[in-house]
């Protein structure tokens, strides 16, 4: 296996790779499924009054999360200072823009867009993706929940979308209650079912043991046989969606997951500015202490919630692992036609 | 020493973990939308051959190893230890029996072998994918016995057994795959 044959053997393989990678990843018979697949979400939306929107995929604003890293873009206006000019950032989702229309009277709008996400790659991930985001005035989160199981349904034909609250899903499949139970508590679960945890892992950090546990544990039995969502999460996991005031409080946030694939995320939206602001500082602090870059609190978006978001519930759905998932692909980049490797 | 970040993970790199060498055979990259990225990975010790799962997070290092692998020939084994000379340097290198494992049944002096040194000792080393080997000694083939799945152990040159069909000989010389241990062909009669 260290053969000097063996190796270079490797490197003129290597050197081949180089020279044919202007080919794309994705058979032909993906690339049309994709369009396949784009015509028929269109359909849907058009056939139920939604608009299709474009809003900017680079903004000066951004969605403030400890766990999304968006793209800084200088935008200059001397090229012989491409370092000199405004900071925008290209966006993660185009959550933003498509409230600002509802703020300003749309009431059902969809849009289809590129998304970038620094640092994401994987059999499941690619810093740049297409995004499939909805929004509809007056929908609570039931309603919400029943467009996107109607969407799984008419896209993926897997039938009737299950519904299982977040609590339900981590009682079930990890045995322990997601809501009250301690970092300590969650941990132990973890050490107990030998998980490989990362080492220094914070106890106090609760929210990262749940993503562990919802990654190895809980997320596997999901939408095995039909399509699965998940709702009523941690309030600490609400990002954009309303707390409702309950004991223990929970997000009014929803998932859908189709054979262990998180597929799209939901929520019945927070409305109240002042809330935003303080999510976004307490954000914006847990980057520090990670050691990340900060990004910008004030937006245009608080301006439209100052000024009025009418109550809605939005979804944001991951195209390209919607066509892996028609595919039977197992790397993102089987449905692509070039990855970031490629691009 | 250089320090791998969660962002170089990949399959193939050399690592340290706990003072002893890893390659990094797998990897992958898990996130759930707004959570946690994780990058789980599974190493295999270099030294022992022994198969470790660790999870890391976003912005988690690890030290890379200081493995390098070089062209050595297998000189003689003296009692339990085999003695192996770097092509190059002509620098004699020493390999117990534990760490040779498996492949003393393959060393034949003078055979051109890989072996890997860990912060310039010796851990491992590896025979060529193929060798020949002589038989020494076998049970007779039963003549008009050539079915092909009919099988027996020779005993070749290094005192090795090698299960071979019947037809082979003694004096014969026969092609063995060493990451199997399985006879390949006949070479020679």
């Amino acid at each position: 296996m260290f053969g000097k044959g063996g190796v270079r053997r490797q490197t003129m393989l290597a050197g081949d790779v180089k020279a044919m990678d202007f080919l794309p990843t994705a058979p032909l018979a993906n690339l049309k499924l994709r369009a396949r697949l784009l015509r028929r979400l269109r359909e849907f939306f058009d056939g139920r009054g939604f608009l299709e929107v474009e809003t900017p995929v680079l903004s000066a604003d951004t969605v403030v999360d400890r766990h999304l890293d968006p793209l800084r873009v200088t935008l200059l206006d001397d090229p012989r200072e491409p370092q000199v000019g405004r900071t925008l950032w290209l966006q993660t989702s185009p959550e933003f823009g498509m409230k600002r229309l509802l703020a300003a009277g749309a009431t059902a709008i969809y849009q289809i867009a590129h998304v970038f996400r620094g640092g994401e790659r994987g059999a499941w991930h690619n810093p740049e993706f297409t995004m499939v985001e909805w929004y509809r005035a007056g929908d609570g989160m039931p309603e919400g929940m029943q467009l996107l199981a109607d969407f799984a349904h008419e896209l993926l034909g897997m039938g009737a979308a299950q519904r299982l609250s977040y609590r339900q899903a981590f009682l079930a499949h990890a045995e322990v209650d997601p809501l009250t139970a301690t970092g300590l508590e969650l941990a132990e679960v973890a050490r107990r079912r030998g998980l490989a945890s990362p080492p220094g892992l914070d106890v106090a950090d609760r929210d990262a043991w749940l993503d562990l546990l919802l990654v190895e544990c809980v997320q596997p039995h999901l939408g095995q046989r039909r399509p699965t969502i998940v709702y009523d999460f941690p309030a600490s996991q609400a990002a954009l969606a309303r707390v409702r005031d309950e004991d223990p409080p929970v997000a009014e946030r929803f998932e859908l997951f189709v054979r262990g694939v998180e597929l799209a995320n939901g929520y019945h939206e927070l409305l109240d500015p002042d809330l935003l602001r303080t999510r976004n500082a307490r954000s914006n602090q847990l980057r520090r202490a990670d050691g990340k870059y900060t990004l910008p609190e004030d937006s245009r978006l608080l301006a439209a919630m100052q000024r009025g978001l009418p109550p809605c519930a939005g979804v944001a759905l991951g195209f390209d692992r919607l066509v892996m998932l028609a595919a039977a692909a197992t790397d993102i980049a089987q449905v692509l036609a070039f990855p970031v490797e490629r691009a | 020493m250089g320090v791998y970040k969660t962002s170089d993970f990949r399959k193939g790199l050399k690592v340290q973990i706990d003072g002893e060498p890893y390659l990094m055979i797998e990897m992958n990259f898990v996130k759930p939308g707004k959570g946690n990225a994780m990058y789980k990975c599974r190493l295999r010790n270099l030294i022992r051959g022994t198969v470790l799962d660790r999870t890391y997070k976003g912005g988690d290092s690890l030290e890379s190893a200081d493995v390098e692998e070089i062209e050595v020939q297998f000189l003689y084994r003296q009692a339990d230890n085999f003695v192996f000379m770097d092509n190059k340097s002509y620098e004699q290198y020493e390999l117990t029996a534990a760490q040779v494992d498996d492949n003393w049944k393959y060393l034949k002096e003078g055979m051109a072998c890989q072996m890997v040194l860990y912060n310039g000792n010796p851990i491992t080393m590896s025979p060529p994918n193929h060798v020949t080997l002589k038989v020494e000694y076998c049970e007779p083939g039963v003549k008009g016995d050539t079915a092909t799945n009919v099988t027996k152990p020779v005993k070749v040159e290094t005192g090795a057994e090698i299960i071979c069909p019947s037809f082979i000989n003694m004096g014969n010389v026969i092609k063995v795959d060493t990451r199997t241990g399985q006879y390949v062909e006949r070479v020679s009669t």
